[in-house]
């Protein structure tokens, strides 16, 4: 009797709900990246000198400008879990979807390793400050559990709670910039002092455009949401461009204060974990020191909690189309969240964040992340061409095209010869590591992919099709 | 004390783990694999039916 009421009382077909609004899309944007803001962009200080990441935030924030107007555009229309995954599979083809849900699945996975291990890290640094040493590493398994089981439950709690963290960690940040009172140069900030030109030349330049990735890695995230989103048309265009927006304020802000207080030496020291910190700890202030611990510790967790979203989407999305085994496709008939995904990714993220250094971690994540990027002008480029502006509605329209993709295919090739510089042997074993996984779908998976299945956008047929 | 607040980190993630675990075994059993992968992108779960069925 019970297996029966249960029978008759279920849905005949199970959807990712449709509950979030621009202001999640912001939070999950923002919430990924914003944890670049608090560490890791500070290395392109010690590649290029202060003036160098100037200039690498300047560049790499038109690259990702370039990103969020193109995701704008095709996600508004393709408003399908996987993000670029989907889009590509429309676009191009299996191949190319195939390697654009490992890029995603990969960057996201591994950035979000990366953020639990420095969750448990700040705790750990915080109770040392208190005169108490404690291990890391049960407080990083700690966060993971509780954000996985957040994750778990239910995407509107998900990105509502990484709406309020995300702003409180943005908010400190705009705390210590008046904290240091910028109307008033030389009282707190030296920037007349501590900058130095460039140290290294135009080729510590170049070179710093990888570490500039850091202010910006994962706004293109976003899309990941797009069904579940009430208003795909209206929301995601216009929470990935506030995104944006918000990060590149918050770069030029983190930049500003970090380089008038910490000389650039000691910026982008390899040792350096967390410069707004150390930034805060510089005024002498004990109030805007914990405000600063509160925000990093926030931005990390945000981070991960928006990067839990992320890679199990992509993961669920490739299961459904049966990129991968359709097991991974299921839809928790309660909460309605790609359950089985989620909790498969959470014990590799783990073992990444307990046992591999975060510079290799975050490496892995930038490489993936870059990948991806050069995939998007080819993709925006045949988006127009197969469904011209007017065949097909948009929620957005991105404008000067196609500049928007000639630009990003320009600085992504010069920031992966700037990776080249630093990670050569990484980017090289990266490249061998998709080879492999692409030889593997192509000649293994791709007999149990059902092709007609995956279309099921009510589209007009593509132009020249 | 913070020996303590050690532990406490260790029995939260294990009593987090363990219920997911034990609501992903019982959803397993409880509903049928075709019922848990009907997903379909493209599909509005909240009007989308709702509205077609009011626009027919």
């Amino acid at each position: 009797m019970a297996d029966q009421a249960i029978a008759q009382s279920q849905p005949k077909q199970l959807q990712l709900l449709k509950v979030l609004g621009p202001a999640h899309i912001w939070a999950l944007g923002v919430g990924i990246v914003l944890v670049g803001e608090f560490m890791g962009w500070n290395y392109a200080v010690g590649k290029g000198g202060a003036l160098g990441a100037l200039i690498a935030c300047w560049v790499i924030g038109l690259l990702y400008t370039c990103v969020a107007m193109i995701d704008s555009e095709i996600t508004s229309t393709v408003a399908a879990a996987g993000g670029q995954y989907t889009q590509a599979k429309h676009m191009i083809g299996p191949l190319m979807a195939f390697n654009v849900g490992l890029y995603l699945v990969l960057a996201y996975t591994m950035l979000e390793a990366g953020d639990v291990q420095v969750a448990g890290q700040l705790l750990q640094i915080g109770a040392g400050n208190l005169g108490h040493d404690i291990p890391w590493e049960p407080y990083t398994v700690m966060t993971l559990a509780i954000l996985a089981f957040i994750n778990y439950r239910g995407v509107f709690m998900t990105l509502t709670i990484n709406f309020v963290i995300t702003a409180a960690a943005f908010a400190s940040i705009i705390i210590l910039v008046i904290g240091t009172q910028p109307w008033n140069p030389g009282a707190v900030l030296l920037h007349k002092d501590l900058l130095t030109g460039l140290p290294y030349g135009w080729i510590g330049v170049l070179a710093s455009l990888h570490f500039g990735i850091w202010y910006y890695l994962g706004i293109e995230g976003t899309c990941q949401a797009a069904e579940e989103v009430r208003s795909p048309g209206r929301a995601l265009p216009m929470g990935t461009m506030l995104g944006i927006i918000t990060l590149l304020i918050a770069a030029a802000l983190t930049w500003y204060v970090c380089c008038g207080l910490l000389p650039w030496e000691y910026l982008g020291w390899d040792n350096e974990l967390a410069p707004l910190y150390d930034a805060a700890h510089v005024t002498g202030s004990p109030l805007l020191t914990v405000i600063l611990f509160i925000g990093t510790l926030f931005s990390a967790i945000a981070s991960a909690n928006g990067c839990i979203n992320d890679a199990s989407r992509a993961w669920f999305s490739m299961g459904r189309d049966r990129y991968l085994p359709t097991w991974f496709g299921a839809v928790h008939p309660r909460y309605r969240t790609p359950f089985r995904s989620i909790l498969f990714l959470i014990p590799i993220a783990a073992v990444f964040a307990l046992y591999i250094p975060l510079a290799q971690v975050i490496t892995f994540s930038i490489l993936s992340g870059l990948l991806n990027y050069t995939f998007m002008p080819i993709n925006m480029w045949k988006f127009r061409r197969m469904w011209p502006l007017g065949s097909i509605k948009r929620g957005f329209e991105h404008p000067f095209h196609p500049l928007p993709a000639i630009v990003l295919f320009v600085l992504c090739t010069v920031t992966f010869f700037a990776v080249y510089l630093g990670y050569g042997r990484q980017l090289l074993a990266m490249m061998a590591f998709y080879i492999i996984a692409s030889c593997w779908f192509a000649f293994y998976r791709y007999r149990y992919v059902k092709r007609g299945d995956q279309f099921t956008m009510p589209w007009p047929r593509p132009a020249g099709y | 004390m913070w020996q303590f607040m050690t532990w406490v980190a260790w029995a939260v993630s294990a009593a987090l783990i363990l219920w997911m675990f034990w609501d992903f075994v019982s959803v397993n059993r409880r509903y049928s694999e075709d019922m848990l992968l009907s997903s379909r992108e493209g599909v509005d779960d909240l009007f989308g039916e709702t509205s077609k069925t009011k626009g027919n």
